[in-house]
């Protein structure tokens, strides 16, 4: 497991280096992410300064990516390069800040491109708060050409670092279920992207129903449902290697799958006579641990990131309800006491709170509530509205939507959402899509 | 009900006498659990032939057998995994009906509406296949006989969202193996 991550790490080979290291940390450009919809920061994006004809096309695509990135965010407001004043070449030395100032830019964001000698791409780019004419960034980045998209991601991270005071989660991918053919006969594929949509490809080929992807914290997998020879089973799929293995194998079926926070277990349901409880898997020893016996259902257990306890959703008390367990004394306790059934909780990579899945009056929601269950607040509604997952910054989720369908059945698409309930964003995919899954920073 | 089957074989042996032909009739093969080996039947479509539907061949032992003279499926209600006693009764036509055809086996298919998420449609899938095996079981089938496999909100037979359409998808279908 280790080494896929050293190898990839290897394969990006990135190195930073702060340019001019007086970023000021008292400056006033600062946007509260918090409060319910903040005004979006001005900015400008320059298209970065190619040292020669390739460099600088690369540049534009830079600068283009950072440009969506960071506007999909909705705490950016990007300005029309058409307004531009100052030429790209001469902000190589400094930004004429009246310039930025006359259209009102608070934000400036410049970079150079240079194909290096031993064949390695050097991005150098600088932060700039306008009206205070302070640089707030200045860093080097060195990588294999075929990583810019990367490196585009990651001076996105450290803008939205830098102005928000939280992770950014640009440089992430997404994993989900692309859905194909009539609704009787639907054709289910993982498919894997990065965040912002580049970079789809499929894992599987559609032979097997396929349902629920997770990420891995710790190591480039995948855990799922998937349908083989009839047998709904938990797999692990090996995103370098493209292996798949099943983890277990059990009399009934295994579902609702996903890892625990070290990486070293996935906790799932597992059916036996019709009734289904919570497990874990160790996976070096593929040990199980049964967690609740009940006869209820007792399904989509996801773990809090110490570690230490679990949410589920059960219908012991008569309806589908949200419990917390301690595993040290495996006691549960119901957190959801609001009007409609809850469903499949998740708990923010941030720890304080959990996403779930209501429904009520007919109508499905996507909400929030503390682990204690207090705070309630519903961030999304519709017809079908289902599968919250996080980003790992713990600031945006992504879900699926499906309206009412008619004869040939409804389509799925995947949409991302401020944990503040605003800005609600479409998510392109090629097909249908449902059960998308958040990555952890790459 | 035998009788019958037998005469409407030798009647599609009469007119056609092929395996297949150009008016788009086709040819079922029928390994019937009598156990006598196959017979290659060739079945007329019934637009040709002037009879009612229920008077063609319907091998016994099959899929087509239990859903025209049985019944492949009991309905739930919402959230529900409990038999109504209409389903019972389909249930114990089953049980009979596999009492007559030792040969065959059941996979229990379990399903539910789109109205949940799906996870918990496939465990309640798997409750309602459940039910259905119980209650086989109780009637006296071997359990052997018997699998279940729950798809949850995966296969609708009605992908349409009205009420209509989800009462036909919580359901329970026999596939006769």
């Amino acid at each position: 497991m280790l080494n896929f991550l050293i190898n990839r790490i290897s394969s990006v080979l990135l190195s930073f280096c702060c340019l001019l290291s007086f970023e000021n940390s008292f400056a006033q450009l600062r946007v509260d992410i918090t409060s319910g919809n903040p005004r979006p920061v001005p900015i400008a994006i320059t298209e970065f300064f190619g040292v020669d004809p390739s460099a600088s096309k690369l540049g534009n695509s830079i600068g283009l990516v950072i440009s969506n990135d960071l506007e999909g965010s909705g705490l950016f407001k990007l300005i029309d390069h058409k307004a531009f004043i100052q030429s790209r070449e001469s902000l190589r030395r400094l930004p004429q800040f009246p310039a930025w100032r006359q259209i009102n830019a608070q934000a400036l964001v410049v970079g150079t491109v240079e194909n290096l000698e031993n064949g390695k791409l050097r991005v150098d780019f600088r932060l700039w708060d306008v009206f205070s004419s302070k640089q707030l960034i200045g860093r080097r980045l060195e990588t294999e050409p075929d990583n810019w998209r990367r490196v585009a991601h990651i001076i996105s991270d450290a803008i939205y670092k830098r102005i928000t005071g939280e992770d950014g989660y640009f440089d992430t991918r997404i994993v989900y279920v692309s859905e194909t053919g009539p609704a009787k006969k639907r054709v289910k594929r993982l498919a894997i992207m990065d965040q912002d949509g580049a970079n789809l490809r499929y894992l599987t080929n559609g032979s097997n129903l396929v349902l629920t992807p997770r990420f891995s914290p710790t190591a480039q997998e995948i855990t799922y449902l998937a349908y083989v020879n009839n047998r709904p089973r938990v797999y692990i799929y090996n995103i370098d290697t493209g292996q798949r293995e099943a983890l277990g194998d059990f009399p009934g079926m295994s579902f609702a799958p996903r890892f625990s926070p070290d990486g070293n277990k996935v906790i799932m349901s597992i059916a036996k006579n019709g009734n289904s409880d919570i497990y874990t898997m160790d996976l070096p020893t593929r040990r199980t641990i049964r967690l609740t016996a009940h006869p209820a259902i007792d399904t989509s257990p996801s773990f809090a990131p110490d570690g230490s306890r679990i949410v589920f959703n059960s219908d012991r008390g008569g309806q589908q309800q949200l419990y917390v367990m301690t595993l040290r004394d495996r006691k549960a306790s119901r957190i959801s006491f609001g009007t409609g059934r809850y469903a499949t909780p998740v708990w923010s990579p941030r720890g304080d709170l959990i996403a779930f899945t209501k429904m009520f009056k007919g109508e499905f929601a996507i909400g929030v509530m503390r682990p204690d269950g207090s705070g309630e607040r519903l961030l999304t509604k519709g017809f079908l509205v289902e599968s919250p997952t996080w980003a790992p910054n713990g600031r945006v989720l992504m879900f699926f939507r499906k309206d009412r369908s008619g004869k040939r059945g409804g389509q799925p698409k995947l949409f991302s959402i401020d944990l503040t309930g605003y800005n609600e964003r479409l998510i392109l995919t090629p097909t249908s899509a449902s059960d998308p899954a958040w990555s952890p920073v790459n | 009900m035998r009788f019958k089957l037998i005469s409407t074989i030798i009647f599609g042996l009469a007119l056609s006498g092929c395996e297949t032909s150009s008016d788009g009739s086709r040819t079922i093969e029928n390994s019937a659990a009598s156990g006598s080996g196959s017979t290659k039947v060739s079945v007329l479509k019934s637009s040709d032939v002037k009879t009612r539907r229920s008077d063609l061949v319907v091998p016994p032992g099959t899929q087509e057998d239990l859903v025209v003279n049985v019944g492949d499926r009991v309905f739930f209600s919402t959230d529900s995994f409990q038999l109504s006693a209409g389903s019972r009764a389909v249930l114990e036509k089953q049980a009979k009906w596999l009492a007559q055809n030792l040969g065959a086996t059941f996979s229990v298919e379990g399903h539910a509406d789109e109205r949940g998420t799906r996870e918990y449609n496939l465990a309640l899938g798997e409750r309602r296949a459940a039910a259905v095996r119980d209650y086989l079981v109780a009637l006296g089938v071997n359990p052997n006989r018997i699998q279940t496999i729950s798809f949850g909100k995966e296969r609708p037979v009605d992908p349409r969202s009205l009420g209509e359409a989800w009462s036909k998808n919580r359901r329970s279908v026999s596939v006769v193996k």
